[in-house]
């Protein structure tokens, strides 16, 4: 019995990555992690230099949060005016565009609010609000849940008063809020990569796309060292300078689900 | 229904094609579950022991406070010991935070009051019983308690599997405080949540599957160990 346990515990004890390289963590968000792009490039990143990229992907309120806390040396996000806010308050060095795509309105096959063909999304906003049509909404400040509150605001809906009603708050991420829409038959505003990705779709589809308001800048942001001491400045601006650089840029480009491009990159 | 009978064939698969990244995950799994719980039960088991041994103001109290931790709330350990280890927390130092050591925490302050209020009621029963023998003895406190330890080891064995089920099978605070890194704290649950978000919902279920086979694997081979080394001891 002691011997079994001993052999237990040094299995336990016995490390599991035998070659301890260096890291860097990023905080970043649901959508690249889960459309695969992480997947698809951090090996070329790894290859070149030989730096494992640890990636936490939480919405982008939280990872601006872990950033701010020192949990992470690089943010890979997506809202600008908070990354924004994030640098000028001092916890980030600067601010680098790094790639786009766009948010969609997706929604169940029947289509209670009538939106096929509507190209306005505030159009479609409205008729949704008009009509009581159940909508899914990120309610966890993410990015995605950023830019849809600035969309009802735009509209001139007031979202806070139907919380609960048929706008329901699912303060979770990206998928698990797709699953819900998909499971109650509600509409919900995505991004187009973590869309594409998406396996549960169950007869949901786009709705409402390509109305220039529903632009989707992802920026990259290096956690200020003067801050946060620890942080790996070197191995963090390397990845930042790859990623914003061309062999990056085409290795964004590059990634392709389904045949189709997810990303698409647009480092100055 | 579809995703059900998928869940299996895939799940099947991952396993007989020994598909390397499943094997790290339950690789991790089951270290960072089994260290976890061999702390909680060396804790556990002294201060279940030592509760039934010791008699002090206020031990009803601790005695209550303990089995109400049992259900503590996985997602507020998560977040406490996050805050802690945060590099702006005051543990931040160590750089704890998203490695497998700050999941090995969470899972030790989760589980070692739930050993800690099982082992006490397993133990308090056999110390009743043995009450009027060890005073007849004399024994020092200290030796009732490694009698009562000794004596009540099989009994613990349960409560130390019970305290795996409830690690082995968490998810809340492991997510928040290992931030389910991919090749570093990626464990079982962790990649079910991932594999849920994705909407590659067999992909989930197969990886739920597996998880609760190693689970029975582990009891099973716990249980065979008690019943052979409690054969022997008869014998």
């Amino acid at each position: 019995m002691a011997n079994i346990i001993l052999a237990a515990l040094i299995f336990c004890l016995t490390p599991s990555n035998s070659v301890a390289g260096q890291s860097i963590i990023v905080q970043s968000t649901t959508s690249t992690q889960n459309s695969g792009l992480f997947d698809y490039i951090l090996p070329l990143f790894k290859s070149r230099t030989g730096t494992d990229v640890n990636v936490v992907a939480v919405g982008t309120g939280q990872a601006l949060k872990n950033g701010r806390n020192g949990d992470g040396d690089v943010l890979l996000v997506h809202a600008k005016s908070a990354e924004e806010k994030f640098v000028a308050d001092g916890y980030g060095v600067k601010r680098l565009d790094v790639m786009y795509n766009d948010f969609v309105l997706v929604g169940p096959s029947d289509d209670p609010a009538s939106l096929s063909g509507t190209s306005d999304i505030l159009d479609a906003l409205k008729k949704i609000s008009d009509t009581g049509s159940l909508f899914a909404s990120r309610g966890d400040d993410s990015g995605t849940n950023k830019k849809e509150l600035q969309l009802w605001r735009q509209a001139g809906i007031n979202v806070g008063n139907q919380s609960g009603s048929w706008y329901r708050e699912t303060g979770s991420g990206m998928g698990a809020t797709l699953n819900l829409a998909s499971g109650m038959g509600a509409y919900t505003i995505t991004d187009r990569a973590t869309w594409i990705a998406f396996q549960n779709k169950d007869g949901m589809k786009i709705l409402c796309h390509g109305d220039p308001r529903l632009f989707n800048q992802y920026g990259i942001i290096l956690v200020n060292p003067q801050k946060h001491s620890h942080v790996r400045e070197k191995l963090g601006t390397e990845f930042i300078n790859w990623l914003t650089g061309p062999k990056g840029q085409s290795a964004i480009a590059s990634y392709k689900l389904n045949g189709k491009q997810l990303f698409f990159p647009n480092a100055k | 229904m579809g995703d059900l009978s998928e869940a299996f064939v895939i799940a099947f698969h991952l396993l007989t094609s020994f598909d390397g990244e499943l094997f790290e995950i339950i690789g991790l799994s089951l270290k960072v579950s089994l260290l976890a719980v061999f702390i909680s039960c060396v804790c556990g088991f002294l201060l279940g022991a030592g509760l039934c041994v010791y008699q002090f103001p206020g031990k009803r109290l601790i005695v209550i406070m303990i089995n109400a931790l049992m259900g503590l709330p996985p997602v507020v350990v998560g977040l406490t010991v996050y805050l802690l280890l945060s590099r702006s927390g005051p543990l931040g130092v160590l750089g704890l935070l998203y490695t497998p050591t700050a999941m090995i925490i969470a899972q030790i302050l989760l589980i070692t009051p739930l050993v800690a209020a099982l082992s006490r009621q397993a133990l308090e029963e056999l110390h009743r019983e043995y009450d009027e023998f060890f005073r007849s003895l004399h024994l020092s406190s200290f030796a009732k308690l490694k009698a009562l330890l000794w004596d009540g080891r099989y009994g613990l064995v349960i409560v130390g599997l019970a305290g795996f089920g409830r690690a082995i099978s968490e998810v809340g605070a492991v997510m928040i405080v290992g931030g389910n890194i991919n090749h570093l704290t990626r464990i079982m649950t962790t990649a079910i949540a991932l594999e849920t978000s994705k909407g590659t919902l067999a992909l989930a279920l197969a990886l739920g599957i597996i998880l609760i086979g190693f689970s029975v694997s582990v009891n099973a081979a716990v249980m065979l160990i008690r019943s052979s080394t409690r054969d022997a001891e008869y014998a």
